[in-house]
């Protein structure tokens, strides 16, 4: 199995590790030869949404990637990456790939002093840690959405197909579920 | 501070990786900065090609200042406070700064005692010529560390030096033997149980960006291929000619940083480099400032 990590910014090398370790293959996405491999499955980690949005577009791998989550390439979507996915942003004109049907809020819990640490039930599999870093979370999700977890009546995890977006951050937590989830998916 | 407080200000210098953090003075140089894909600013009243021109002291910047550019920006923003001066710490944490650099562009308001940094919810990256002074720093409570690279000269070499020293020493302590670390933990001046960490790691236990003198992408992908996490540009950018387009450059070096091909093309009419001073011209050496 080979998973592409998106990596123009951000805590990539996290999910690199956490997938290796799981057994899949990892590749490593700058630049749109890095898109010449088959991919099972992308990662899209968190960083900040803003440069990763301006560098996917300059450095022309968005319309092949917004391709691929279109045809059907599983794909989780992490903190930055759920912003990237989303349909529409509550509180920022941008829109990126827009392949998830639900509404974002950035920095939804405000700056680094409301970022935090918890352990939450999650759909499918129990209760998981999560590391939340200056995170958005959903505000309203689309039809055919699953919602997996919630924080404090907030969503925080949903499910639309084979795209996960979660608002904080699996890739930095020892537990290894939620990439088992991801790599059943692929 | 709590622990897991100290591993979420860890965490949040791992999302800034592969980045650039870009000094600004204004709004309006922020937004410039976001828009070049900067994944932080550092809000500063005057940039250190300014500060070292201007002589005298230099304090933390107007919070009313520091305010504006959270207003103006969605991206993380970071202060300066100066060496040891942590009421002026205490001011950046009530404007919810998401990170405070105790540094040495400032002038120190303390020549023995750096900040008490595990008393602070905010995070703080600090300044380190090597490995002894990094991990006295970390044991402070410093959840982020960056070469002391000589601020506003645009000149690079002690950056590298600071960097090559840095990987020269942790390699060092990774050959050594287990009964070793001891008498290198004591020769370090720091705690046996961070010597301990980079012997099984073959790292700093925290992020470790390269600071100081970067003026073009080539200097920012040096500074990646030498082992830095992302890379911090003072004066280099808005003292330059076309400061736009120059950002945007050294934004994308750092994430492509091994492409030699697109280096050269992101190196091409970039207008105006900084004016830069050679490390011997200049009088004041602030790496030698906290140690």
């Amino acid at each position: 199995m080979r998973i592409g990590i998106l990596a123009v910014q951000g805590a990539f090398i996290e999910h690199r590790k956490k997938l290796e370790s799981l057994g899949a293959e990892c590749v490593e996405l700058r630049k749109k030869s890095d898109l010449e491999h088959h991919l099972d499955g992308l990662v899209l980690p968190g960083g900040e949404s803003t440069v990763q949005g301006m560098l996917l577009r300059e450095l022309d791998i968005f319309q092949p990637l917004k391709q691929m989550i279109e045809q059907g390439t599983p794909v989780l979507a992490t903190c930055a990456g759920l912003i990237l996915i989303a349909k529409r942003l509550a509180n920022d004109p941008h829109i990126y790939f827009g392949t998830l049907p639900v509404t974002v809020r950035r920095n939804a819990y405000g700056r680094q002093l409301g970022s935090f640490h918890t352990v939450q039930e999650m759909k499918h599999i129990g209760s998981v840690p999560m590391t939340f870093i200056r995170a958005p979370y959903i505000e309203e999700t689309g039809e055919g959405v699953e919602i997996l977890a919630e924080h404090e009546g907030k969503i925080v995890a949903v499910r639309y197909g084979v795209q996960f977006g979660l608002a904080f951050h699996p890739e930095l937590d020892k537990d290894n579920r939620i990439h088992e989830l991801f790599l059943n998916a692929c | 501070m709590e622990t897991k407080r100290y591993e979420l200000n860890k965490q949040l210098a791992q999302m800034l990786k592969g980045g650039v953090i870009m000094d600004v003075t204004t709004p309006e140089q922020a937004k410039i900065a976001e828009e070049a894909g900067a994944c932080a600013v550092m809000a500063l009243e005057r940039i250190p090609a300014d500060i070292r021109a201007a002589g005298g002291v230099s304090r933390m910047s107007d919070p009313k200042m520091i305010t504006g550019i959270q207003e103006a920006v969605s991206i993380p923003v970071m202060a300066k406070c100066r060496i040891g001066h942590f009421v002026e710490a205490q001011i950046l944490e009530a404007v919810e700064i998401d990170y405070i650099d105790e540094s040495e562009v400032l002038s120190p308001a303390d020549d023995v005692y750096h900040i008490d940094k595990q008393k602070f919810k905010v995070p703080f990256v600090c300044g380190a010529k090597d490995l002894g002074e990094a991990l006295r720093r970390i044991n402070e409570g410093a959840s982020m560390i960056r070469t002391k690279g000589e601020p506003g000269t645009g000149d690079v070499v002690q950056a590298v030096r600071h960097m090559r020293m840095m990987n020269g020493e942790i390699a060092k302590v990774v050959s050594m033997r287990e009964d070793e670390l001891f008498e290198e933990a004591k020769n370090l001046r720091v705690p046996y149980e961070l010597i301990a960490y980079v012997h099984q790691n073959g790292r700093l236990p925290v992020v470790n960006f390269a600071a100081g003198g970067v003026a073009t992408p080539a200097d920012a992908a040096l500074m990646m291929q030498l082992g830095a996490e992302g890379v911090f540009v003072g004066s280099g950018i808005f003292k330059s000619g076309d400061p736009k387009k120059r950002a945007a450059a050294i934004v994308k070096a750092v994430t492509n940083y091994q492409d030699s091909k697109l280096l050269a093309e992101l190196s091409e009419d970039l207008g105006e480099a900084m004016v830069g001073i050679n490390e011997q011209e200049i009088q004041l050496l602030m790496a030698e400032r906290g140690k």
